[in-house]
């Protein structure tokens, strides 16, 4: 689904990835994990197509399209999903507006009609349902005055509105209290199916109690550096990235 | 007096003392009082702080005629769906052929002229009250020179049932008009009025409006004012309003167009347990200039007053807002709220933001606040991400900041109508 070769970005002239190399196929969750300033978050922003991020080389295929070519807005249409780790607040544009706007868009990308009024009410009550979400919440203005963990749950909210191929989580747990991360993991998991895959970007393992992953990987430094299944994780938790930064600095 | 003598000023003047009115005793008496204090004023200069940012070189230096009364087809400037009491006023004169009044009992509503003609009680009490020396020449020029308008005036206890709405057009190239209303809401009456600017067609036509509103106890008025004139051509307008007890005035302004436009909207709150609202949006385009500066005096204890103006400015347009509230010694328990927010589209245009408060009181609640900045580029990027065009997300951006701006217009089809043009501006 995903095919990221040896990508190398960089913002105002300093490289913050140097050669990334992953696979992703459908079905599958994979966790990238590591220390602050690994590169986690420049690589989502990398793969939704913020514009302040130069890529200098390498190649990103999405479902044999090539991503890096794309407009934020199309990759968005082809399936890329990016839960933001700081969702931002849009007074005046009510939620599901924009969502009936953004669900539309899709839909005329790939020739069908729009969404009838019906349907997507029917949409938005199950949907904010898996998450929890209170449904005045989601005709209120775009995340204004929400709290964190209402942020974070309208994200997954809109994750599962748009129907993603590939969803990104950037650090979907940040500032979550227990409760809160337990609902927005079950949403995920609701979400999964054997025909999307889910990459969830985490600076803690405590949410891969939740989101279990296929694959863990360690982002160190702007490459990753390491591989492995969910006990990677642990090993993570448990002994800090220390270890790993010396493997990393000896070689 | 030699013409190398002769002032902007006197040239200015030269164009309308032409005009001539057949008046009673009691009006012209007013005219020649207000040329008393004209002959004392002198146009605003760069120096003078209340027209600090807008220079008034434009309508000055201009040669103008005086305009003629003539017909125009107004269907396109009705509202759609809007069942309301519509009068026509071209070039500064009532147009009674084009206008269209349901007789209601309680309601007076007729021409500026005709009401002064009958002596009406409600004419003679409250015309030129509020607008007599206040030092604002363009405000004397019109107590000296207005021709023709509309008059309201809303019976005790009475509920307008329609709204009123009044077509202020401008037609002609270089055409100087002056017209005038009045609006008498009496003890606990309640009225609603829209008022269209438009021009026609021609251009360097210069508008000197005024609108006078005394606002009795009890009594609830609501002026919606639209301004939309899309061809180079310049509008002072005036209102003078006085409120008293338990009274509630509500103004929305919505500017869409304008290569000079100048608002001065000045509100006395004598009594107390007031409400007054004032509302504006402007929308600037090309080289638009748009000022608006108001003032609320609140004078007695226990009013409140909410001010929201916004503006969006794109091409080389300007802005101004200077808000000024007064919180008189006597208006204790006062509650004043001022906002202004702006968004600049390019990097040419731009905007002077000016809010005020002077208390003299030490038991109020006011606040205000001005922000101008750009379009949230995070906010524009995180629609992006959803799957929305980056000119899809700034539509949608810039239609939900204009359209909150105007949320107190309780005329649904003005509403309507007013957020279809916004739509249209930003398609």
């Amino acid at each position: 689904m995903l095919s990221i070769k040896n990508l190398h970005a960089s913002i105002d002239d300093k490289e913050i990835l140097k050669g990334i190399d992953l696979e992703i196929k459908a079905g599958e969750v994979h966790a990238i994990m590591g220390p602050n300033g690994s590169g986690k978050s420049t690589l989502s922003s990398v793969l939704a197509g913020r514009e302040e991020y130069e890529v200098t080389s390498g190649t990103v295929d999405f479902d044999g399209k090539d991503l890096l070519d794309m407009s934020p807005e199309d990759r968005a249409k082809e399936g890329l999903f990016l839960a933001f780790q700081y969702p931002v607040e849009i007074p005046g544009v009510s939620n599901v507006n924009f969502l009936k706007t953004a669900i539309n868009e899709k839909r005329a990308h790939f020739n069908q009609e729009p969404v009838s009024a019906k349907d997507f009410l029917a949409m938005v009550k199950e949907k904010s349902a898996l998450v929890e979400l209170d449904s005045k919440l989601a005709s209120r203005s775009v995340n204004e005055g929400f709290s964190g963990g209402e942020k974070k749950r309208n994200e997954i909210f809109q994750m599962a509105m748009l129907e993603p191929k590939l969803s990104i989580l950037d650090e979907t747990d940040s500032g979550l209290d227990i409760d809160a991360l337990r609902i927005v993991a079950n949403g995920v998991n609701k979400l999964k199916s054997p025909n999307n895959a889910t990459v969830v970007i985490t600076h803690y393992q405590r949410l891969l109690d939740y989101i279990v992953p296929d694959y863990v990987h360690v982002l160190y430094n702007g490459k990753i550096v390491k591989s492995g299944t969910k006990e990677l994780a642990l090993e993570l938790e448990e002994k800090g990235y220390d270890w790993i930064k010396q493997e990393v600095d000896l070689a | 007096m030699t013409t190398a003598e002769l002032t902007k000023k006197d040239i200015f003047l030269e164009t309308l003392s032409t005009l001539d009115f057949n008046e009673t005793e009691h009006f012209l008496a007013l005219r020649k009082n207000a040329m008393k204090e004209l002959e004392s004023l002198e146009f605003p200069t760069s120096k003078t702080e209340y027209w600090k940012y807008t220079r008034v070189g434009k309508i000055i230096n201009n040669k103008y005629e005086l305009g003629i009364s003539k017909e125009v087809d107004v269907q396109p400037y009705l509202i759609e769906n809007l069942d309301a009491n519509i009068l026509v006023v071209v070039n500064g004169f009532y147009q009674a052929s084009l206008s269209k009044i349901d007789s209601e009992s309680g309601i007076t509503i007729t021409s500026l002229s005709y009401a002064k003609k009958q002596e009406l009680e409600g004419v003679k009490t409250h015309f030129n009250q509020f607008t007599q020396d206040k030092s604002e020449i363009f405000l004397a020029i019109n107590n000296v020179y207005h021709t023709d308008g509309i008059y309201i005036e809303v019976e005790k206890n009475t509920q307008s049932t329609k709204p009123i709405h009044i077509i202020n057009i401008t037609t002609g190239d270089n055409i100087l008009s002056q017209s005038r209303n009045l609006v008498v809401a009496n003890v606990g009456s309640e009225v609603k009025v829209i008022e269209s600017f438009i021009n026609e067609e021609g251009s360097a036509n210069f508008l000197n409006h005024v609108s006078e509103f005394f606002v009795a106890e009890n009594a609830k008025v609501e002026y919606n004012k639209i301004q939309d004139k899309k061809e180079n051509n310049y509008s002072v307008t005036t209102e003078q309003v006085y409120q008293e007890a338990n009274s509630n005035f509500t103004i929305n302004t919505a500017t869409f167009n304008g290569a000079l436009v100048r608002n001065n909207l000045n509100i006395e709150v004598d009594a107390s347990n007031c409400e007054t609202n004032l509302s504006g949006l402007y929308l600037g385009q090309n080289k638009d200039h748009i000022d608006n500066h108001t003032v609320v005096d609140h004078k007695k204890p226990h009013c409140n007053s909410n001010e929201v103006y916004k503006g969006v400015l794109d091409d080389e347009s300007t802005g101004v807002f200077n808000g000024k509230v007064y919180v008189r010694q006597d208006a204790q328990i006062t509650n004043a709220f001022q906002q202004n927010n702006n968004i600049l589209l390019t990097d040419n245009a731009s905007v002077n933001s000016k809010p005020e408060l002077e208390i003299y009181a030490d038991d109020v609640k006011c606040s205000h606040g001005s922000t101008t900045g750009q379009i949230d580029e995070e906010a524009i990027f995180y629609l992006q991400s959803r799957g929305i065009s980056k000119r899809g997300a700034m539509k949608l951006m810039i239609n939900a900041f204009a359209k909150d701006a105007l949320e107190r217009i309780s005329i649904e089809p003005l509403q309507e109508y007013i957020d279809q043009k916004i739509e249209e501006r930003f398609a």
